[in-house]
């Protein structure tokens, strides 16, 4: 038999609570009744109660099962996943509500991850699946997140605070925006296996794909030459050609980018800004990455004003300043020098000491 | 205690998170594959450098994308991982699942893969972590008589996301799991046949709070908003001054246009110079809402730095109404593969296309008049064309 294909995705109407479905576009607030409990309450007066349970994201099929338990238990068999792969139990019934958080709880399992938390880490594969990483992903993620615990389950931060990861430039996910971004990197420029780049490549394909213009043919060698002054590591060579290989066990390792964001509240969604070029890779803990995050997380909560997130909090108080508190130290990494650097050089004689 | 020697992963387990070394221990007990992609994690934390070579072209019959080869680089130390590729599965808009088929699908995995999945993926995708050559088949025929497709992949559309939208947000401008639902169903050509310069993604948020961080990485964002004016029930601003908000320093002070005002009993907004931004609206659910004319805010362009450095999406269209069936997205959608497809070089994104060709020639394409809306600021260079007539 043939398999029919382009069918899509299920139809998510059935995958809807029946209080969800009856209620559908007709909800009137929420309120977060305490770290990982919303409440939302629609203008029927039906109200729906959501627990959120930070996940570890790699889930094996059994750990799912045991969702499926709880949600068949408490939840009428329910449930939904968040955009940084948190868990939320949907209930409708208020007097399952503690049972089920006290069950969650006996588990281990993390509940919180609302309002002015530190949810869970948007992450990529790392070592675990993927080709070009320069870092790992989960086990920096569990890490981080071991530290920061505390923070998961109380919402006594000044505002929001995402944290994000990506194992390299590719950044499948949107580090790039986040208040804390966590980005693997390389310093090598690529070592070129001849025999390889020869007999396997497309040597115009990947001259093109270089975005600084350092892969010249190499005509006598049949193959490619990279200029090592105009190389920034981004890896965009290996993923055309396998011969050029940029991970290595001492070059790569971790960047920190701080004070970006995506809401429009307050002020415009922003990019996140390079702060810590360089930490090593130090598996399985990673403490020297663990370290400057939670020195972030705590400085900010510190010296931020309420609703304040870091951007806004930097921006505020200008980086001179950001760099003096934090004691991190300002290197030459952090001056721009790719295609649109001048929109971050200094205009005005405006500044402070 | 590891029986693998992997204390490094042993570690891992321990600390209050969930460990996915964990997850892994319990689909190694059914998998003796994972034992091996455990050792070669093992292997990746002492020589610190990762073990997957380079995707071959692997994918299942009809379809040019949804599955992503990966193959172990030391197949002889690693053998269980030899290959051990990914499949992407299309989640149902706005991540909702009843258990039956979130165990359907565990089911299916179990019988065909390594029983690791990611829920879920950057993508948005429910992702199926690592099965062979020979089971790709089996396991796709195993999923579409559950109903499930597979997500996209290469230079094709990427699999559409939405924030949880009017299935449980009072913020909702519109049906954002609904117009997810209807482009994925409507472009399953585009998603699952790799034929574009590149990729392309389609994010979908209710409102200006962009849950699923549409405007920082998708091609075309589309983000609720509204017109006219916020519905303000004062008693129950009052009521939350009652109950220890400062409403001066926290709301009023912090909106971004300075359009609000409080005398301790009454809150006022100059609607016509709010921007929308939801600052207000999100400390006081209960006693502010968004406007009654709704619709979204479509954004294109956003992207990561590959190649020439990251950008967020640009307005293009300021103010669009969404209702089903959608024919006026639908239509905007086309003409810009169209143009896209066209103009694009390979690897391309549309937001490059567009800063190499001219925000001008991209809007004359898609039939858009220029607004003040689009912009941050006039140019301020004197470079400028007359391209018809004076
Ligand atoms: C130029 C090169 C790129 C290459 C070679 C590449 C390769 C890959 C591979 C092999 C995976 C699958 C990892 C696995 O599950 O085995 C992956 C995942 C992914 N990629 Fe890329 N990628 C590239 C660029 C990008 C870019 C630019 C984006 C986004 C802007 C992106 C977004 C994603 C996402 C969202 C995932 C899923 C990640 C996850 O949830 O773990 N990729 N990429
Ligand atoms: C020169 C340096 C860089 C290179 C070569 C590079 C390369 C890449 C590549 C290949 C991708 C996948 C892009 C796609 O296919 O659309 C990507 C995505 C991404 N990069 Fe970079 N990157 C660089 C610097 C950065 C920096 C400095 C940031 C942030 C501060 C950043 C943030 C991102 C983000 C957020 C994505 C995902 C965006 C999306 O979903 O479209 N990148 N980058
Ligand atoms: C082909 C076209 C151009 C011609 C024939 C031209 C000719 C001239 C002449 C004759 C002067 C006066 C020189 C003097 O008195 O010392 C001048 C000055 C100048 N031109 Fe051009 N120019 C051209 C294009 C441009 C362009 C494209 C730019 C800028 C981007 C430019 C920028 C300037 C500036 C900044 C000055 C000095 C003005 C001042 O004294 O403040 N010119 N040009
Ligand atoms: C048709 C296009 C253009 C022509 C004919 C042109 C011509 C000129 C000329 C004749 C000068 C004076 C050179 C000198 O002092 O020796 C000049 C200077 C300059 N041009 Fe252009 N230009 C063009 C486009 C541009 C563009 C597109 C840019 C920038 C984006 C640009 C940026 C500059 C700058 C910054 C200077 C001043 C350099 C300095 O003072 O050190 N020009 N251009
Ligand atoms: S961020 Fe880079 S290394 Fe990590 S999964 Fe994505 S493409 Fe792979
Ligand atoms: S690593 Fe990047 S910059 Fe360096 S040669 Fe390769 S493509 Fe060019
Ligand atoms: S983007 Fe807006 S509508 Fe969507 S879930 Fe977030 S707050 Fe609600
Ligand atoms: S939505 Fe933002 S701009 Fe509008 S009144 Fe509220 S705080 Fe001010």
């Amino acid at each position: 038999m043939a398999t029919r294909t382009d069918f899509g995705p299920p139809d998510y109407r059935q995958m809807l609570p029946p209080i969800i479905t009856k209620n559908y576009g007709q909800w009137k607030y929420h309120e977060r009744l305490q770290p990982g409990l919303l409440m939302h309450v629609a203008e029927s007066g039906d109200a729906l109660y959501t627990i959120r349970v930070g996940s570890e994201r790699l889930l094996s099929t059994d750990k799912v099962r045991e969702m499926c338990d709880l949600a068949e238990k408490y939840c009428d068999g329910y449930l939904r996943f968040t955009s940084r792969h948190n868990v939320e139990f949907l209930c409708s019934d208020k007097a399952r509500v503690d049972p089920l958080i006290a069950e969650l709880k006996a588990k281990g399992w993390p509940v919180g991850g609302t309002g002015h938390s530190i949810t869970n880490i948007v992450h990529t594969q790392g070592w675990i699946h993927c080709h070009t990483p320069a870092t790992d992903a989960s086990a920096v993620v569990k890490s981080v997140m071991d530290e920061l615990y505390q923070y998961f389950g109380t919402m006594d931060l000044p505002g929001y605070c995402r944290i994000s990861l990506a194992c390299c430039l590719n950044m499948c996910g949107a580090v790039h925006c986040s208040d804390i971004a966590i980005l693997g990197m390389h310093r090598m420029v690529p070592k070129i296996n001849h025999d390889i780049v020869r007999t396997k490549c497309e040597l115009p394909n990947v001259i093109a794909a270089c975005p600084t213009g350092a892969i010249r043919p190499d005509p006598a060698n049949k193959s490619l030459t990279v200029n090592p002054d105009r190389c920034m590591y981004c890896g965009n060579c290996y993923t055309m050609c396998p011969g050029m290989t940029v991970a290595d066990p001492i070059g790569d390792g971790i960047s920190i980018w701080v004070g970006g964001k995506v809401s429009n509240s307050r002020s415009g969604p922003a990019f996140s800004r390079l702060v810590v070029p360089f930490l090593p890779n130090n598996p399985p803990r990673w403490p020297e990455t663990v370290e400057v995050v939670k020195m972030l997380v705590e400085t900010w909560a510190k010296h931020a004003r309420k609703h304040e997130r870091m951007g806004e909090w930097i921006e505020r108080i200008g980086w001179e300043r950001f760099f003096e508190i934090t004691g991190l130290p300002f290197t030459e990494q952090m001056i721009d020098d790719f295609t649109m650097a001048p929109e971050t050089f200094r205009t005005t004689a405006a500044f402070k000491w | 205690m590891s029986n693998n020697g992997t204390p490094m992963l042993d570690d891992l387990e321990k600390g209050p998170w969930p460990s996915f070394v964990t997850d892994m221990k319990q689909a190694a007990a059914k998998k003796p594959a994972v034992n091996d992609l455990m050792r070669q994690l093992e292997a990746s934390y002492t020589e610190k450098v990762g073990h997957w070579k380079h995707g071959g072209i692997v994918g299942v019959k009809g379809y040019g994308g949804g599955v992503i080869g990966r193959y172990s680089d030391s197949p002889d130390r690693f053998p269980g991982v030899e290959h051990f590729h990914t499949i992407r599965v299309n989640q149902p808009a706005g991540w909702f699942y009843n258990t039956k088929s979130l165990r359907a699908l565990c089911d299916v995995w179990d019988k065909h893969g390594s029983g690791l999945t990611n829920f879920h993926g950057a993508t948005g995708d429910i992702i199926l972590l690592g099965t062979t050559t020979d089971q790709l088949q089996p396991t796709f025929d195993d999923l579409a008589e559950l109903g499930f497709d597979l997500g996209g992949s290469g230079s094709a559309m990427r699999t559409p996301s939405c924030c949880v939208g009017p299935a449980r947000c009072e913020w909702a401008c519109f049906d954002s799991l609904n117009v997810v639902d209807t482009v994925t169903r409507t472009f399953q050509d585009q998603l699952h046949r790799p034929m574009f310069p590149y990729k392309f993604k389609i994010k979908v948020s209710g409102c200006p709070n962009d849950c699923v961080a549409a405007i920082a990485r998708s091609d075309m964002a589309i983000i609720g908003t509204w017109k006219g004016n916020i519905a303000i029930d004062q008693t129950e601003v009052t009521q939350c001054a009652a109950n220890g908000m400062n409403i001066q320093t926290e709301v009023v002070d912090m909106c971004p246009t300075h359009c609000m005002a409080w005398d301790g009993s009454t809150l006022k907004i100059e609607d016509r110079e709010c921007n929308r931004c939801m600052h207000c609206i999100n400390l006081m659910p209960k006693a502010l809402r968004p406007g009654n004319e709704r619709g979204a805010s479509i954004l294109v362009g956003g992207k990561a730095p590959i190649v020439h450095g990251a950008m967020l999406g640009w307005v293009v269209v300021p103010f669009i109404k969404l209702e089903p069936p959608y024919d006026n997205l639908i239509e905007l959608v086309n003409k810009i593969f169209e143009w896209w497809d066209e103009n694009g070089k390979m690897r391309e994104r549309l937001g490059e296309l567009i800063n190499r060709q001219g925000m001008g020639k991209f809007l004359k394409a898609v039939g858009l008049k220029p607004v003040p809306q689009m912009i941050k600021r006039p140019r301020a260079n004197p470079y400028y064309f007359w391209r018809e007539g004076v």
